[in-house]
């Protein structure tokens, strides 16, 4: 590490950016997961490109990966980059409006001719045209000097010039004082059956690890010293990840097999992915010819007795919505999870809003209430996937668990849970000496009726869409009935909130502002909080993770402060929820609807004004 | 699903305690009847049977049967039934459907259903018309037909469930009439013994809405010379004394009489259900007249309980994770003391 003395620095925020080819997404989980070995808290994003096959070298196809790490908790990807590197010029014009002024760019100059800064669309050259003249800028030439360490390797062109993200990487870890063990090691794996492949790898890496000490990229090599966690064993985990791992952890706790019926949708998908490798941990991961058939299959299941699981995002949801209604008349136990993307339509597939509550709270014909529930952040959806199950399971009922893009593409360490650490699952089932079992009778404390499974001798029943009699299922057109039942659907919700945790408030416990978020923003919200207390703002954050039904103590908490903001993603979803729910109190509300997630500083001006007053 | 048990039921085990609601005379009674009196025979559990159903006149037959039932929404139930075998592939799981229910709003489910071959018993009731809606045209009503949504007659082509099923790679698709019920309990039986998705279409009058739309093939008067009913391994014969036949002529079925132009029984096409080609199944499903009935196809291969049983026993041979506990600790990890 030469004998420049090391800086330490409190976090970091490194964005990789190159064309959809350059390994960009490989070298930011690299960059990753050495750091998270070194003890430091992470948050990662992927930022893929908008069209799949965009052509080379322009804006369309630029492909990034943000990286926050940091010696204190960490719980966004971060608002903007400390450090960008830029594979091409392209990967600069997309990224630059972003860094703030005085930061460190590195570019590979190799790519920054011409032609390169035409395609992605500059009008004069960046290097002379004075936009980096606020930065920090390290022009390397990246391509030509991985050329030149791989000569004489017997490599081919192609997977020379492919090493180049190595040598970026190495630079980077020059900068930060990483190790280059865990990479190394990682494409030993990676390359196993391709030995020169191998070596090309590792020497670029070095190279560029050299070169960045050579040059002294930074003045110093900085530092981000172990963040201070809760002991236990950790790794990275994404989203959609810990989702699947939190079904398959939550079927084996019930003593159940998991089935899935799932049609691929953006940004959901992985989830299906994941479940598909595992189906000998009784899980069925069942590609259907649609969205619709994706729930259908899944309630057949849940009545035939799995843990019956859909995965969609906002447009496969609004197709779920009648045969939702059908579970939900039904009163079977089902778990619907909802990567909530921008909308509405396609809308926008890749990026991340808050905008189907309303569609999971209201989306289907007649009065049709289900449990909503979110999760807050990539870790937070293990738990929420767990619980959604417990509580489908326990209550017989359909659970609607919402994600988002943010959340479900994004990182962060997860304190590994083994099965015998969680919560008891009871599937809320008939039991064998029960007599005169009716299928529509009730738990009396839960209003959960007692689920039977066909194969069950002299329990044999019929069930349906019908509107059904309260005690035995027969189809009844009876008014009083159906009345009875709409209230008993929607009080057996409302019971729910017996068995949930109650709201929690971080920072004050009462005064003068609350700012109330929910599921997937809770890293920014936190973050903004917490810069606000520091600097003598005294806030207070309330953050749902349990929307339907709200916690218990809910009113009791708006209750100790005066003024009530709703943060969201959205033009105002859950603050009109809460105006119908506790009418009682005034709400202001902030919105941000761009596909993109909050930034910290947008809320901490918010939050600033609103104590102003302004 | 071979079943060999013969469990000591009637077929009064079968009924419900729920008043049958059909138009009197409709033909979903004696449907009813005959799978009531299949059922003992098949030799299933009464409760290992679940019937499920989507909308329509046929698909409130759940209720009228006492064993495991589903009535769900319209179109649906090809998914819904397959949820249902594959969380629990030992049960006997049958569908009831309508030409609306199962060829407009659930044509999707239906096909892919029939593509993946899951163990299915699927009776699909053809009445060529939609019954509860009360006389709209569907996608089998005759090219023409006037109706209450087609007061100038339609003018869409209909679909042939047979061509549909066979198209869609069925490997099992039979035809029979409600008039017929001899033959309904023969062709329920087969379809239940036969592992795969088995479709049997049903030509069903509905006397409300379109009364006397199979009389052409039905009456007593027609019958033998409009049917062909057709048998595995058997010559293709019909007629009253069974003095016709059919022969391949080129690339098409023809009814021949036997003794004319020199026609002798050596002429007429032996009927294999079981061939995997499915050319002449084809030719059969698509004949006019004589309309064929019987199984036309009932070719056997895997099904996909069966590749997914396999695929389960290869990933538990060659995965690293040996439980859910093994997965969560897998990658790369780091301790935090
Ligand atoms: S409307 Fe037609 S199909 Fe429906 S029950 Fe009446 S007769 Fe049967």
């Amino acid at each position: 590490m030469g004998t420049t003395a090391v800086q330490e620095l409190d976090k970091v925020v490194i964005k990789f950016a190159g064309d959809s080819g350059d390994g960009m997404q490989l070298t930011g989980t690299q960059f990753t997961g050495t750091s998270a070995l070194l003890g430091n808290d992470i948050a990662t994003f992927p930022d893929y490109p908008a069209e799949i096959r965009a052509p080379q070298g322009t804006v369309a196809g630029v492909s990034g990966f943000q990286v926050h790490i940091g010696q204190t908790h960490i719980y966004t990807p971060g608002d903007q980059p400390d450090v960008l590197v830029a594979m091409n010029a392209a990967a600069l014009k997309a990224n630059i409006s972003e860094v703030p002024r005085g930061k460190t760019i590195i570019i590979d100059i190799d790519n920054f001719k011409r032609k390169d800064w035409e395609k992605a669309g500059f009008a004069e050259d960046p290097l002379e045209s004075g936009v980096l003249k606020d930065y920090h800028v390290i022009e390397a030439p990246i391509t030509s000097l991985t050329r030149k360490a791989l000569e004489g390797l017997g490599l081919d062109n192609k997977s020379i010039t492919r090493s180049k993200n190595m040598f970026a990487l190495g630079m980077v870890y020059w900068m930060f004082s990483r190790p280059l063990d865990y990479t190394e090691r990682f494409l030993k794996d990676k390359f196993a059956k391709k030995e020169l492949i191998y070596e090309g790898n590792v020497k670029a890496l070095k190279a560029g690890y050299n070169y960045a000490e050579t040059i002294e990229a930074l003045s110093s090599a900085s530092t981000i010293l172990p963040a201070d966690m809760a002991p236990g064993l950790y790794k990275n985990i994404m989203g959609n990840e810990a989702t699947a791992w939190g079904f398959l952890a939550a079927a084996e706790k019930a003593g159940k097999e998991l089935f899935l019926g799932s049609y691929p949708i953006t940004p959901a998908s992985e989830i299906l992915h994941e479940i598909s490798k595992h189906k000998h941990f009784g899980a069925k991961a069942f590609q259907a010819e649609d969205e619709i058939a994706g729930i259908t299959s899944a309630i057949g299941a849940a009545f035939a007795g799995d843990l019956a699981i859909t995965t969609t995002s906002g447009p496969g949801l609004a197709l779920k919505g009648e045969a939702l209604g059908l579970a939900v008349m039904t009163e079977l136990p089902l778990v619907v999870v909802d990567v909530q993307r921008g909308g509405p339509s396609t809308g926008l597939p890749t990026k991340t809003e808050q905008s189907d509550l309303m569609q999971a709270l209201y989306g289907r014909n007649g009065e049709s209430p289900v449990i909503v529930v979110a999760a807050k952040s990539p870790a937070h959806c293990f738990d929420m996937a767990f619980m959604a199950s417990k509580l489908a399971l326990e209550h017989v009922t359909p659970v609607v668990l919402l994600t988002d893009g943010y959340v479900a593409n994004g990182s962060q360490p997860w304190r590994i849970k083994q099965v015998e650490d969680l919560d008891d699952i009871v599937p809320h089932e008939a039991s064998k000496n029960m007599m005169n079992w009716q299928p529509y009778e009730r738990d009396t404390a839960s209003l959960a009726r007692y689920m039977v499974y066909p194969g069950m001798a002299g329990y044999e029943h019929r069930i349906g869409g019908l509107e059904k009699d309260h005690i035995t299922g027969n189809i009844s057109y009876d008014p009083r009935n159906h009345e009875e039942m709409v209230r008993i659907r929607e009080e057996k919700v409302q019971r729910v909130a017996n068995y949930i945790p109650d709201l929690e408030v971080q920072g004050e416990e009462s005064g003068e502002l609350l700012v109330v978020g929910w599921g997937g923003t809770y890293g920014s919200l936190t973050t903004a909080i917490n810069q606000c207390q520091a600097q003598g703002r005294p806030v207070g954050h309330a953050h749902f993770s349990f929307i339907k039904p709200l916690p218990k103590n809910t009113a009791e908490v708006f209750g100790r402060f005066k003024k009530i903001v709703v943060c969201e993603l959205n033009n105002g979803q859950l603050v009109n929820y809460l105006r119908g729910e506790l009418p009682q109190f005034d709400y202001l509300q902030y919105n941000k609807i761009q596909g993109l997630p909050f930034r910290v500083a947008e809320l901490t001006e918010k939050i600033a004004d609103i104590l102003a007053g302004k | 699903m071979e079943k060999t048990e013969t469990l000591e039921y009637t077929y009064k085990d079968f009924a419900s305690d729920q008043e049958v609601r059909w138009c009197p005379g409709c033909g979903d009674y004696a449907i009813l009847k005959s799978v009531q009196k299949v059922m003992p025979e098949v030799g299933i559990r009464k409760e290992d049977v679940v019937f499920v159903s989507g909308i329509g006149c046929s698909s409130r037959f759940p209720y009228y049967m006492d064993t495991y039932g589903f009535h769900s929404i319209h179109g649906r139930a090809p998914a819904l039934a397959t949820g249902v075998k594959l969380a629990n592939p030992s049960l006997s799981v049958w569908q009831i459907t309508g030409d609306g229910d199962a060829l407009a709003i659930g044509g999707n489910h239906f096909i892919h259903a029939i593509r993946r071959n899951v163990d299915l018993n699927i009776l699909l009731f053809n009445n060529r018309i939609y019954g509860l809606t009360k006389g709209q045209f569907s996608p089998t009503t005759d090219l023409g037909q006037k109706t209450k949504s087609s007061p100038q007659g339609t003018i869409d082509n209909p679909f042939n469930p047979g061509e549909l099923v066979i198209g869609a790679s069925g490997h099992f698709f039979a035809r029979v009439a409600d008039t017929n019920p001899k033959l309904m309990q023969a062709v329920f039986k087969e379809a239940a013994k036969h592992s795969g998705t088995s479709i049997v279409e049903i030509m069903q009058n509905c006397v409300i809405f379109n009364d006397k739309v199979y009389a052409n093939y039905t009456a007593k008067e027609n019958r033998a010379d409009h049917i062909i009913t057709i048998e595995h391994g058997k010559p293709m014969l019909f007629g009253a004394n069974n003095e016709k036949g059919l022969v391949l002529r080129g690339f098409k079925l023809e009814a021949v009489t036997l003794g004319e132009n020199g026609i002798t029984e050596e002429d007429i096409l032996v009927h294999d259900a079981y061939e995997e080609d499915n050319t002449v199944h084809m030719m059969l499903a698509k004949l006019k007249m004589p309309i064929v009935n019987g199984v036309i196809r009932a070719y056997k291969d895997d099904t996909f309980e069966m590749r997914l049983k396999k695929q389960v026993e290869e990933i538990e041979r060659t995965s690293k994770f040996k439980s859910v506990n093994d997965l969560f600790t897998s990658g790369e990890t780091w301790e935090i003391k």
